[in-house]
């Protein structure tokens, strides 16, 4: 029937169809930003280190731009009853770069052993997890101590890369000389890193899903100017820009040229979203009117269509859209200076001169800074905008140095894995830039948080969650800005590159370039 | 005899240098807020205690900063400039592998500004007053001016993006696999912006001093002496007037050789020139502490070398130059 179904349509649309067809070979051009330290995505989970090392490494699983689990290594899965036991049933025939067979030893040893030593975020994640076992070479056994909800959303490649038994058994991971050259699963392998300018990645040729992928090899450029990456992509050097490339003024201008096209998809997963951080412990942000204040103060419609070009959606609360339990019902917070300068009257302050550290990530975030400042001296409060660079910053927002700051962070699908961590206390610990840095503190709210996790029922945790929701909009511990839009710009021939929820990260397995 | 004491007192000398060059930087660089630990957290998104923790004693940033310090010059002793676990690079590979890319392009940009620049300081003193004076002499107050990253952008406007002349940046086409001459040929066009961009300000720098440096030998009474004699014009040009106007050029020239290492930054930013400029840049940003301290060291070292080397040639130029 489904044979039939295509037939048809191909008959109706034949043109169409003949493109759809993938097209083998080619080579993709594509810009890094930074350059990685690394591409050891088991040891180093930076942004482009994840970019880049997607396409060496894989992960049990991926996740459609729904947030729904798809096959990865693991081709099926099992999930008990009572939520406690996932079968992981992995993929035959599959290889490592070095030709050594990838079998369910690797994955334990992943889990168990390696990423429980070098993976803050996943090491959060196997503190749920009772034991991981291989009751033989395709099968993998995780046990929970208890039931946690977001445990299915743990296995895509960045956040659990499955690397070589054989290569690390018994060695000083950190300093293992095959750090430099990366063994994984994944489509492609790394060919040539001149540091400076360019990683060279080929085609696997023994890849195990056969037929992919079909570019032979990609380049990625490290250019360090964001005005030279937007002319390497005017020039013709470079045929993609990751979402973040280029100065979102520059966005226009670009996704203007001919034969250019730009999605805003393959951000879902990761779910970023903007905020103002507000130092719950002191001064006059410690007061909840106060904080109600400043989200009725910032304009945030104009910060979304003067500063990021119109991408991205203003934000309704701790959940970004893209994230698992979102509630669209809740109010949202309007722009109102008039209500923002009772509820500052109100919170008792006296004037004061708020230190606002913000963060130092380009043009773009300086100028909210200034925007901010403006809206916050609109109704009355006076800021001092402190200037750092990104150690500074770190520095000063670990050590709670700070009123007011700005920042980004991803939600990772789930609110357990990346909405909570921001909001309950017992993730307030000085020394990292993001953790609960606010100092926000609210046993309810903890108990919400805990009760959302520790369940697999949907419908228990869809109710624990809309409630945090609700509670955290009436206490603005921090004060939302917007779910950011990341245009991923390609010439108009670069095909199926995105395809997951986590786009660019997820390798480019499926891409292809038409003729 | 005495040429060897004299050498190796200025070596000594140049050690005693370094050395204060050395635990400067290092008590400097380790007083700025934020370690490396926390930058790699921080780019990572997420971390907890124990991340930091680990990745602290694997930088030794456990130890008390004299200890640190110690263990730091006693490696840099050895010629050991450390590891740099960011890029999982021992410093010195990292520093040698960067090192002809910046040498390449600063030393392109110092010739081409002193060639130029002298010549044009010789054209426009030898017609001092007349249009193609006023011509050299605007236009290297303009280029004086010029910020750099201004030149370079409007550079690869121009000639990149309009005309499609010469690449906009990089050090040579990636993936284009040429070898030999052609891929001689590839760098050399790539060298092109980038080069002229830095040289520009050192160029109308040694125009102007040559000019008014030519002007003001020329007014001397050995000057006169010689056209008395009625030796030719272009002679005395040469042979008298240039050769000591020579010695401020050649201060100035030492001081730009004293930027081959380490001063293109901005150049090598806006270009993506894999020199290292731009290492340092990121390793600042990073806090990648020892290969900061390496390109530093690296750096002070080559311009002690270059100051020695203006001292000699200002005794070639003027023999009543003696080096003490």
């Amino acid at each position: 029937m489904r044979r039939l179904l295509t037939a048809a349509i191909a008959g109706l649309l034949p043109a169409t169809s003949a493109m759809a067809d993938p097209v083998m070979g080619g080579r993709a051009n594509i810009v890094v930003q930074p350059e990685p330290p690394s591409l050891m995505l088991g040891l180093v989970q930076n942004a482009p280190t994840q970019m880049v090392a997607g396409n060496i490494y894989e992960g049990l699983l991926r996740y459609d731009t729904k947030l729904n689990p798809m096959p990865s290594l693991a081709k099926s899965w099992e999930i008990s009853e009572d939520g406690l036991t996932y079968t992981f049933h992995l993929e035959d025939g599959v290889k490592w770069h070095d030709g050594t067979p990838f079998s369910s030893a690797d994955v334990v040893f992943t889990a168990d052993v390696f990423l429980r030593e070098s993976h803050p975020r996943f090491r959060a994640v196997l503190a749920h997890v009772e034991s991981i076992t291989a009751p033989d070479d395709n099968t993998v056994v995780f046990k929970l101590k208890s039931a946690f909800g977001p445990f299915l959303n743990a296995f895509e490649v960045g956040s659990m890369p499955i690397v070589p038994k054989h290569v690390y058994e018994g060695t000083d991971f950190a300093t293992n000389p095959a750090n430099n050259t990366p063994i994984g699963t994944g489509p492609f392998k790394l060919d040539e890193w001149s540091k400076g300018s360019y990683i060279k990645l080929v085609k696997n040729a023994d890849y195990w899903d056969e037929g992919k992928p079909y570019l032979d090899e990609i380049y990625w450029h490290v250019i360090p100017d964001a005005a030279s990456r937007a002319v390497a992509f005017e020039t013709g050097q470079v045929d993609i820009l990751p979402g973040g490339s280029i100065e979102n003024f520059d966005v226009p201008r670009i996704t203007a040229l001919e034969n250019t096209c730009s999605t805003e998809s393959g951000w879902e997963f990761f779910g970023p979203q903007s905020w103002v951080w507000m130092n719950n412990r002191q001064g006059p942000t410690a007061s909840k009117e106060f904080r109600q204040a400043i989200m009725y103060a910032i304009d945030r419609d104009f910060v979304r269509d003067a500063l990021w070009n119109g991408m991205g959606k203003v934000s309704t609360g701790p959940f970004a859209g893209s994230t698992r339990f979102y509630d669209a019902s809740i109010a949202p917070f309007s722009y109102d200076p008039e209500k923002a300068k009772e509820l500052v009257k109100a919170s008792g302050y006296d004037g004061e001169v708020l230190e606002f550290v913000p963060m130092p990530y380009g043009e773009t975030w300086m100028r909210l800074a200034e925007v901010i400042k403006q809206n916050l001296s609109d109704i009355g409060v006076n800021v001092d905008i402190v200037s750092t660079d990104v150690a500074g910053w770190n520095k000063r927002l670990s050590d709670w140095d700070f009123d007011l700051s700005t920042t980004y962070l991803f939600q990772y699908g789930d609110p357990a894995l990346g909405v909570a961590r921001t909001y309950i206390s017992s993730n307030i610990a000085k020394g990292s830039p993001w953790n609960n840095v606010a100092g926000y503190s609210n046993p309810d709210i903890d108990a919400l948080f805990e009760k959302g996790a520790g369940t697999i029922n949907t419908d228990e945790r869809a109710a624990a969650y809309t409630e945090v929701q609700r509670k955290l909009a009436e206490d603005v511990p921090v004060g939302w800005l917007l779910d950011m839009g990341f245009p991923t710009i390609t010439r108009c021939n670069v095909k199926d590159l995105i395809t997951t929820g986590i786009g660019v990260n997820d390798g480019f397995k499926n891409a292809y370039i038409e003729k | 005899m005495k040429i060897i004491t004299r050498i190796a007192g200025r070596l000594v000398k140049a050690a005693i240098v370094l050395l204060a060059i050395l635990v400067l930087n290092f008590l400097l660089i380790h007083s700025a807020p934020g370690d490396p630990a926390t930058v790699m957290a921080g780019e990572a998104g997420a971390t907890d205690e124990l991340f930091l923790e680990q990745l602290r004693i694997k930088f030794g940033l456990d130890q008390p900063l004299y200890v640190q310090l110690w263990k730091y010059v006693s490696d840099v002793a050895r010629l050991d400039l450390g590891f740099s676990y960011r890029q999982q690079m021992p410093v010195l590979d990292l520093i040698l592998d960067r090192l002809p890319a910046t040498l390449l392009l600063t030393g392109s940009a110092f010739l081409v500004s002193l060639v130029l620049g002298v010549l044009a300081g010789v054209l426009a003193a030898s017609r001092v007053g007349r249009w193609s004076d006023t011509l050299i002499s605007t236009v290297a107050l303009i280029f004086y001016a010029t910020p750099l990253f201004w030149a370079a952008l409007m550079g690869v406007l121009l000639f990149s993006v309009t005309l499609g002349w010469l690449p906009p940046f990089g050090f040579e086409t990636v993936g284009a696999g040429y070898t030999g001459m052609a891929r001689a040929m590839d760098i050399a066009r790539h060298l092109v912006l980038p080069a002229v961009s830095l040289g520009l300000f050192f160029t109308a720098v040694y125009s102007r001093m040559t000019r008014a440096s030519m002007l003001e030998v020329s007014q001397m009474d050995f000057v006169k002496t010689a056209r008395a004699k009625g030796l030719s014009p272009r002679l005395i040009q040469r042979r008298h007037v240039l050769r000591n106007a020579l010695l401020p050029i050649v201060t100035l020239a030492g001081l730009q050789a004293g930027q081959l290492v380490g001063g293109a930054v901005l150049t090598e930013t806006v270009f993506a020139w894999p020199g290292i400029g731009r290492l340092m840049f990121e390793a600042l940003a990073q806090r990648d502490y020892n290969v900061l301290l390496g390109v530093f060291f690296v750096s002070a070292a080559m311009v002690i070398v270059f100051n020695m080397i203006t001292d000699l040639i200002y005794g070639i130029v003027d023999p009543r130059i003696r080096v003490q």
